[in-house]
């Protein structure tokens, strides 16, 4: 395949013209054949992604697979996208996640079925397209556009106060996300209008301007992360959202915060990035801490996932503020990882709840006695999220743990503290659900997983051991462009 | 001392219109009830026929005839061409909803006719009079069409807020021209605008005159604080007006502005640069804040019609080609988007049943998923989410408000949108998370379901391509400067 093959949007569109496809289905009456194309649709995505990988040149720190087309030349919006080290992993990580939703919800959603795989495949074409933008008013649109498919798919398929989650989740983002509009038409005006991402990042802006730039884009990124104290949506959609919301939620909405903070913040205002990295590094590590503690107390599993999600994803900004290859290659890392692992942790957490419809921790107990495959799986993937060695987690945190390090030695402590903590609440919960004895008539009756349920669990098993004993493939892409960017972070714009 | 005729070409759409309108009302006189339908085409034929003379004399080139009263520029040709198309799909959109409750009358479209009369001479006015002229052939045919049902109490009193309020904003209005008149010595937008380029004595006079004029406008243009009559007109009047005032004589009023502040008063931009900042932080914030109070749908959009005058003013804010094409673009979008949310509550509308309340619209995606979709496109776009075109449509003005140098008035914006995103975002809940309160077929007929779903559709269409529209608008404003 050459370079001329505009594969870019193949991946962007691939996805949306098929979920457009499923939403034609219509009615219940055709449910399964929604689930078909669904399922096509999703692996096919998968599929023309892999290229991506296989034909990326990991010495080069240029964009890759560049597409560059006017869009509208009133502002000078062009439709110009692209992928480095940073980005395409990303993108690979939505592409595999969008089939193993849609095979989790293959029986469970009984109702407007098309319409809920039709969401799915939307926003994964969505998300592909924020990943590769580059041009800011694009990046803009595809952005914001995420935000409808999973306010629906909260509000429509969620729990009991879904309609409170999915609003407060929409208007939270929505907050950040305008003033970062802002902060775009102010930069069309300095630059002399362009909406070119790469151009910005060459833009001279003193100090003051940037740190309001820094802060705008702040605002939109720290609730995507979610980094505290913006992060009281997440638990909230989390717990109302259907198993699939959940899983993309954790798994890939939240990286487009932290893809935001490397793709805008660091570079653009680099100088307001130095200027505050000490209150960034302290907000990461709030996280780390006082967030693993509350994940500690919870007693509704999901809750306590999406806390140690936000826990876990505190790694990620720490990591990125140190200004350090180790750092930030870490944070990566940790993004990727993260997303196998969450994603794990609420499937996990589905198949009980699609046997038992609670997803209180008091309500289970002696699971292993029922469904020791299931509980295997799941051992598997709390270790993961406690960070033992041997699994992806323990790699970005190292990583990120060695790099604060250099930094100070009180900030590597605190970020320490996130291996017992995370060990506490996640093996805390692990042993009230799974070990004991049998609880309850409704745990006696439990069934062990379903093939179904065993391949998606086994796709993500294979994947948080692979990356957990030789990370090298993912570090390796984005190696090169890490690098340069920490040149030019490290460089003045003043 | 001989008599020469004025040229009459420039103003032939005005003048067909005229005549069609006279005869339409002769014609309704000789068909029975039962073939209203003679009435109803013979309207659309008219504005067909508007068009096609509008179209033919489609140029470049800014002709003035009556001696400087009336103007044919491109921008005139424009906005009349949207103009009869928003009154055409307003006609195929009400026809079911007036047919239903015994309105279908020939005063209907006679007074439609004259109000779309009056907003093609406000559209091509250059003298200050011509202006007023076209403002009351149009406001009085308002007047009458909100009081169209007799028998309804709320619908009376509404029509007669209206009127009272509206004589008053007139009243302002012809108030602020006579000071302009003092200060300058003429009301030809022009004249005018040179005579106060070459500088004038009475400084103190034409700012007096100009806080009128600008009163008179945010009257007209619902803007807070002078929007009191907008929600009682909105809810009172039956739908199918409530459709026609929010949408057409949107782009007779900004004709209105471009003609009297922009054309006329340009030289005095940093007067009204500050009067207008004020009118729209107030309007974005009143409308936005009582919007979310409102459970009654036709109100709710009142207020969100205050606050979406109050972003178009930003657009006016910049002062320049730039800032006056965003504003442009601003109301096409506003309208394509109002066109559509009335049409859909005149589908929930049934024989008896007025769709009034917000709750109306609980579990739509259950009863008839289509049009909840159009209606989830229509809420995100009037919310600004992109990709729909009102999102480009807040982008466009927001960067002329950026281009002029009020950042902070671009934050506030944001602001208040916000706030504004939950009153739709609560549309959408009720239709996608709620379950319907009722089963009953949504049935349209086949022109409103291809209209409905075009109308739909373009607002995510042109939100996905939307350079020609902002070509347009660009055009339409820079050959007419």
């Amino acid at each position: 395949m050459s370079f001329d093959f505009p594969l870019l949007s193949l991946i962007i569109w691939l996805p949306i013209l098929f979920g457009v496809a499923v939403f034609a289905t219509g009615h219940d009456r055709n449910a399964q054949l929604a689930r078909y194309i669904a399922l096509a649709g999703s692996i096919l995505g998968f599929m023309v992604a892999l290229p991506l990988y296989t034909q990326f040149n990991v010495a080069s720190t240029a964009m890759q697979f560049v597409e560059n087309y006017v869009w509208f030349e009133r502002f000078n919006v062009n439709y110009h996208i692209g992928v480095d080290g940073i980005s395409m992993p990303l993108i690979l990580l939505n592409c595999l996640i969008t089939p193993l939703v849609v095979i989790a919800g293959w029986e469970v959603i009984k109702e407007r079925v098309s319409q809920y795989m039709g969401a799915f495949l939307v926003m994964s074409g969505i998300v592909n397209g924020v990943f590769s933008s580059l041009d800011a008013m694009l990046f803009y649109v595809f952005w914001e556009a995420s935000l409808i498919p999973m306010f629906l798919i909260i509000g429509i398929w969620g729990g009991p106060n879904r309609v409170y989650a999915a609003i407060k989740f929409f208007l939270y983002t929505l907050l950040g996300s305008l003033l970062m509009l802002v902060a775009f038409i102010y930069l069309y005006k300095t630059s002399g209008g362009s909406f070119s991402i790469q151009d910005y990042h060459q833009l001279a802006i003193p100090l003051t301007p940037q740190i309001l730039i820094f802060i705008a884009f702040l605002l939109a990124f720290a609730v995507k992360v979610p980094m505290w104290p913006v992060h009281t949506w997440l638990p909230d959609a989390h717990v109302e959202a259907p198993t699939g919301g959940s899983v993309v939620l954790a798994a890939i909405l939240l990286k487009l915060g932290g893809y935001g903070f490397l793709r805008f913040s660091l570079p653009i205002a680099p100088d307001a990035s130095h200027y505050l990295a000490d209150m960034m590094i302290v907000l990461s590590l709030i996280a780390v801490v006082y967030i693993g503690l509350i994940a500690l107390m919870q007693a509704d599993m999901k809750k306590l996932i999406a806390y140690s999600s936000v826990a876990h994803m505190g790694f990620v900004t720490l990591g990125f503020f140190l200004f350090d290859a180790y750092g930030v290659e870490g944070a990566m890392v940790q993004m990727i990882s993260h997303g196998f692992i969450s994603g794990a942790m609420f499937l996990c957490v589905g198949v009980l709840y699609d046997r038992m419809h609670s997803r209180q921790i008091a309500d289970y107990g002696g699971v292993v006695n029922k469904m020791p495959i299931f509980a295997a799986f799941f051992m598997l993937f709390a270790m993961a999220n406690a960070g033992l060695p041997g699994t992806s987690g323990f790699v970005g945190e190292f990583m990120v743990i060695m790099s604060t390090m250099k930094i100070s030695f009180w900030y590597a402590f605190f970020a320490a503290l996130t291996l017992i903590l995370g060990a506490a609440y996640t093996l805390w919960m692990y042993k009230r659900v799974i070990f004991g004895q049998v609880a309850n008539s409704a745990v006696e009756e439990l069934q062990d997983i379903s093939k179904r349920e065993f391949v998606l669990l086994a796709i993500l098993a294979i994947l948080v051991l692979w990356f957990g004993v030789y990370p090298f493939p993912l570090t390796e892409v984005m190696h090169a462009t890490v690098d340069q960017l920490l040149v030019h972070v490290n460089s003045s714009k003043l | 001392m001989s008599f020469m005729p004025p040229d009459f070409a420039p103003a032939s759409s005005e003048i067909f219109m005229l005549i069609m309108v006279c005869v339409v009302m002769l014609a309704d006189l000789t068909v029975g009830q039962n073939r209203r339908y003679v009435t109803y085409l013979l309207t659309q034929a008219t504005l067909l026929g508007c068009a096609v003379l509008t179209f033919s004399s489609f140029s470049n080139e800014v002709v003035l005839t009556f001696s400087g009263m009336f103007v044919d520029d491109t921008l005139a040709d424009t906005l009349k061409l949207m103009t009869y198309g928003t009154v055409s799909a307003v006609l195929i959109y009400s026809h079911t909803y007036i047919t239903d409750r015994g309105m279908l009358r020939g005063e209907f479209f006679s007074l439609i006719l004259f109000a779309t009369l009056g907003m093609m001479v406000m559209i091509s006015a250059s003298h200050f009079l011509t202006l007023y002229l076209g403002l009351e052939i149009l406001s009085l045919s308002l007047y009458a069409l909100v009081a169209l049902r007799r028998d309804s109490v709320i619908s009376t009193e509404a029509a007669m807020k209206f009127f009272v309020l509206g004589a008053l904003a007139s009243g302002f209005l012809l108030y602020g021209m006579s000071m302009i008149y003092g200060a300058t010595g003429s009301l030809q937008v022009t004249e005018v605008a040179k005579a106060i380029q070459n500088g004038v004595n009475a400084k103190e006079v034409l700012v007096v005159g100009l806080v009128f004029i600008v009163a008179g406008i945010s009257f007209k243009l619902s803007a807070a604080p002078f929007h009191m009559w907008a929600p009682d007109v909105y809810q009172g009047a039956p739908t199918a007006v409530t459709l026609f005032i929010g949408s057409a004589p949107k782009f007779a009023a900004f004709g209105f502005v471009m003609r009297l502040l922009i054309e006329g008063l340009e030289p005095m931009a940093s007067d009204w640069q500050g009067m207008l900042v004020i009118l729209a932080v107030m309007s974005m914030a009143i409308g936005n804040i009582a919007a979310i109070a409102q459970s009654n749908i036709k109100r709710m959009l009142a207020y969100s019609t205050i606050s979406h005058m109050g972003f178009l003013l930003l657009g006016f804010i910049s002062a320049d080609a730039n800032g006056y094409s965003s504003a442009l673009f601003y109301i096409i979008a506003y309208v394509l988007m109002t066109l559509g949310t009335f049409a859909m509550i005149m589908l929930l509308c049934r024989n008896g049943f007025e769709a009034e309340n917000i709750s109306d619209f609980k579990g739509l995606s259950k009863r008839n998923a289509w049009y909840a979709f159009i209606t989830l496109l229509l809420m995100f776009s009037l919310a600004g989410i992109p990709p729909m075109i009102g999102f480009y449509a807040k982008l466009a003005v927001l960067q002329a408000v950026v281009n002029a140098g009020f950042v902070w008035l671009a934050v506030v914006a944001v602001l208040f949108s916000l706030i504004g995103a939950f009153y739709y975002l609560r549309i959408i809940k009720f239709m996608y998370f709620d379950e319907p309160e009722t089963n009953e077929p949504i049935l349209p007929n086949n022109d409103v379901k291809i209209l409905l779903s075009a109308n739909g559709l373009a607002i995510l269409i042109l939100g996905i391509f939307p350079q020609a529209l902002m070509g347009i608008s660009l055009y339409a404003i820079q050959n007419s400067m």
